[in-house]
């Protein structure tokens, strides 16, 4: 009947590979193809240009209010790169390096932020969920689709994220809890981003890390440089394939800085002061990965200013696209709005529809033909 | 043909859907080795293992959120929560995902689950194990709410909500569970969602329920018969969204009166709504105002108190007169 310490299960890692000089730890820097890491620092290039349009654009009125993922592309790209198109990615919203790498469109992207469902569809090819607002609730759907693949006998894995502010929610607790206990193949990604809005990290937990909360559901966790695309690489490809091969969860950490306001709508100067970003400024993760890749011979300066020419035109054509498209139905169509909550819209439904056609003077017989539904298969995909 | 309680029923209900698809997973708490603390899973983990009937850890927001995971893979989850008055634990997964999923992706994202949940009271149960909240559903678009009121039409509307392509709340009027037997048939029966039955049919009077209320509703049907020479006719609804406005205002044309009965807080509860639609299709029909029997806008009581809050038959009875009066 002694009292003595607990030896806990799992210990946890720190790991960073490239720093802010761009030089990698040839010890741990992964074996990837000039042509792998030339179109990784594209993606997060035209994840960081989008980004900056939408602000823009949110400036002039053009789209609504809108979260920045301004310095988050490692975390998104790095993790991204790791899984295939039949395996799941389970968002939250700072993931557009993702997105676009998994084929949503910028002008889907756009369409979200411009007030549409539609910018919600997941793209054909790949298993996606779009953007979920309510923080951490998309956990379980991630935890529940891994328990649906092991169910299946399927070899799938689930690409989860969620931020630290989200880490005190209790569906947070409630996903890690039920992706352990059930072996689930759940990549968890948290995106310490050191504020919830104007609370900082330390106001949500005095844990000292969120890494460390895997060692209580029994899971490995590894807490990240954020900011370095080669150890974000690294660590969601080893958990990813320790969940492929049914070893379960992992919750990893990927620690960086909000470089941006929450959103369009926040201003941080009210909570924290400038010289705090100012020092976040020189970690950001697209300087460090443009000198590794200048030095490695991969990508000359020349080359990256090519790309900027191209992601310009890119951006610049989709914003044009969207512009045209929503004048048409069935973006121009508010009545819309009744057309997916059922498979089959009920009597009670198609009387408000009726309703609202009549009070804006739309006829819904010259409207019928042009909704285009798609009928429910027998899955929960279609 | 055989005769079953209401347990029975439905239990025999997931039998038939677990073995007719394999897709069908029955998960919550202690609904595996344990059978469900009402035995409503009784003998399925026995016959199709802990892959398909799974205890899951005491979260309910876990056990919903994770069905919807589920239900978006491909599979046909059935949640149980052990009492109605706990879902509230889950309801944000309801509300913010469930209900949403196919809207806000545009058809491609479905979520065919169902949630199963003891509610209402009358079994002297502790607090926050005999509400009746369906109301709550009915508010939140984008999810089917069903409440059977006896053995058949459970087992007819489980099969019918486990085949929904949309997520149904299924409530069980656990009073109900072992009051009475009745035949149910070999073949499987389904209910379409959405209608509602005139079980029996009259024409002074239109007496409209659901769930458990609906024995005070037909004892006080008998009474009125047998006591005034009353005829009256009952609606049970069963479907609440979405909830059939064609059968309720048919027979309130056709008798100009009318009591909604139902057991959950009368304040924005069905009885509200039913009213509304009546206003607003066959009011010029109506021979007197309608009249509510409902549960007061307080908790239901504990159980020493708690027959004083539930709607009986005296109540519609009462209420009957009043109107018939008018």
């Amino acid at each position: 009947m002694p009292r003595k310490a607990i030896e806990l299960p799992h210990n946890i890692e720190y790991l960073s590979i490239l720093n802010e000089k761009g030089e990698a730890d040839s010890a741990l820097e992964p074996k990837l193809e000039a042509s792998t890491l030339k179109a990784m620092y594209r993606w997060m290039l035209l994840a960081r240009r989008v980004d900056e349009r939408l602000l823009k654009l949110q400036r002039q009125g053009r789209i609504g209010t809108f979260p920045q993922a301004t310095g988050h592309e490692a975390i998104s790209l790095g993790s991204i790169l790791t899984i295939k198109p039949t395996d799941w990615h389970v968002p939250a919203y700072r993931e557009t390096a993702g997105f676009l790498y998994r084929g949503w469109t910028i002008e889907t992207i756009l369409l979200y932020w411009k007030g549409f469902e539609e910018g919600a569809r997941p793209p054909e090819g790949v298993n996606d969920t779009p953007i979920s607002v309510p923080v951490a609730s998309q956990l379980l759907h991630a935890a529940g689709l891994g328990m649906a693949n092991n169910i299946a006998g399927d070899k799938n894995v689930v690409l989860t994220y969620f931020g630290d502010g989200a880490s005190s929610e209790g569906d947070t607790h409630e996903a890690l809890n039920f992706a352990s206990v059930f072996q689930a193949p759940v990549v968890f990604v948290c995106l310490n981003n050191q504020f919830a809005i104007s609370v900082p990290v330390s106001k949500q937990m005095r844990s000292e890390t969120v890494t460390q909360k895997a060692v209580a559901y029994g899971m490995p966790g590894i807490r990240v440089d954020g900011n370095d695309v080669l150890a974000m690489y690294v660590a969601s490809k080893e958990a990813v394939e320790r969940a492929r091969a049914g070893g379960g969860p992992t919750l990893i950490e990927a620690l960086t800085y909000r470089y941006t306001p929450h959103t369009t709508a926040d201003d941080p100067t009210r909570y924290r002061k400038e010289e705090e970003s100012k020092q976040w400024a020189d970690r950001e993760p697209l300087i460090r990965f443009a000198k590794y890749l200048e030095k490695k011979k991969v990508l000359s300066e020349a080359e990256r200013n090519t790309m900027e020419e191209e992601i310009e035109t890119q951006i610049k054509n989709a914003i044009q696209n969207v512009e045209e498209l929503v004048k048409h139905p069935p973006y121009s169509d508010p009545l819309a709005m009744f057309d997916y909550l059922y498979e089959d819209i009920p009597p009670f439904l198609q009387a408000q529809r009726d309703e609202l056609a009549k009070a804006l003077g739309i006829n819904t017989n010259e409207n019928k033909d042009d909704k285009k539904k798609d009928k429910a298969s027998a899955g929960g995909r279609n | 043909m055989a005769q079953m309680n209401m347990a029975e029923s439905i239990n025999l209900a997931l039998d038939e859907a677990m073995g007719r698809d394999k897709r069908v997973i029955v998960m919550g708490e202690d609904v595996g080795y344990d059978e469900g603390v009402f035995r409503i899973t009784k003998g399925l983990i026995a016959k199709y293992g802990d892959k398909r009937v799974i205890d899951t850890p005491l979260a309910e927001a876990g056990i919903i959120g994770t069905a919807i995971g589920m239900a978006l893979y491909g599979l046909r989850p059935v949640a149980e929560i052990q009492f109605a008055g706990f879902e509230y634990y889950a309801y944000h997964q309801l509300e913010m995902h469930a209900g949403r999923f196919r809207n806000r992706t545009r058809g491609k994202l479905t979520v065919p689950m169902v949630m199963r949940a003891p509610s209402g009271g009358g079994i002297r149960a502790i607090e926050h194990h005999s509400e009746s909240r369906e109301a709550i559903y009915a508010h939140s678009p984008g999810l089917k709410v069903v409440m059977p009121s006896g053995p058949r039409n459970a087992r007819a509307l489980l099969h019918a909500a486990i085949q929904d392509p949309d997520p149904v709340v299924y409530y069980e009027p656990k009073a109900l569970y072992r009051l009475f037997r009745e035949d149910v048939p070999e073949q499987i029966e389904t209910l379409p969602i959405g209608r509602a039955q005139v079980v029996k049919e009259g024409k002074d009077i239109t007496l409209i329920s659901y769930g458990a209320t609906m024995r005070a509703t037909l004892e006080a049907a008998e009474m009125l018969e047998e006591e005034d020479g009353v005829k009256a006719e009952v609606v049970d609804l069963l479907s609440i969204t979405p909830l059939d406005t064609q059968t309720i205002i048919e027979s309130t044309r056709k008798t100009g009166r009318a009591v909604v009965i139902h057991e959950g807080p009368r304040t924005c509860g069905l009885g509200a709504e039913v009213i509304a639609r009546i206003n607003e299709h066959v009011l010029l029909y109506l021979e007197a105002p309608i009249i509510r029997v409902t549960g007061y806008d307080v908790p239901i009581p504990y159980f020493a108190r708690e027959m004083a809050y539930l709607p009986d038959a005296d109540k519609v009875l009462n209420a009957a007169r009043q109107t018939l009066s008018f």
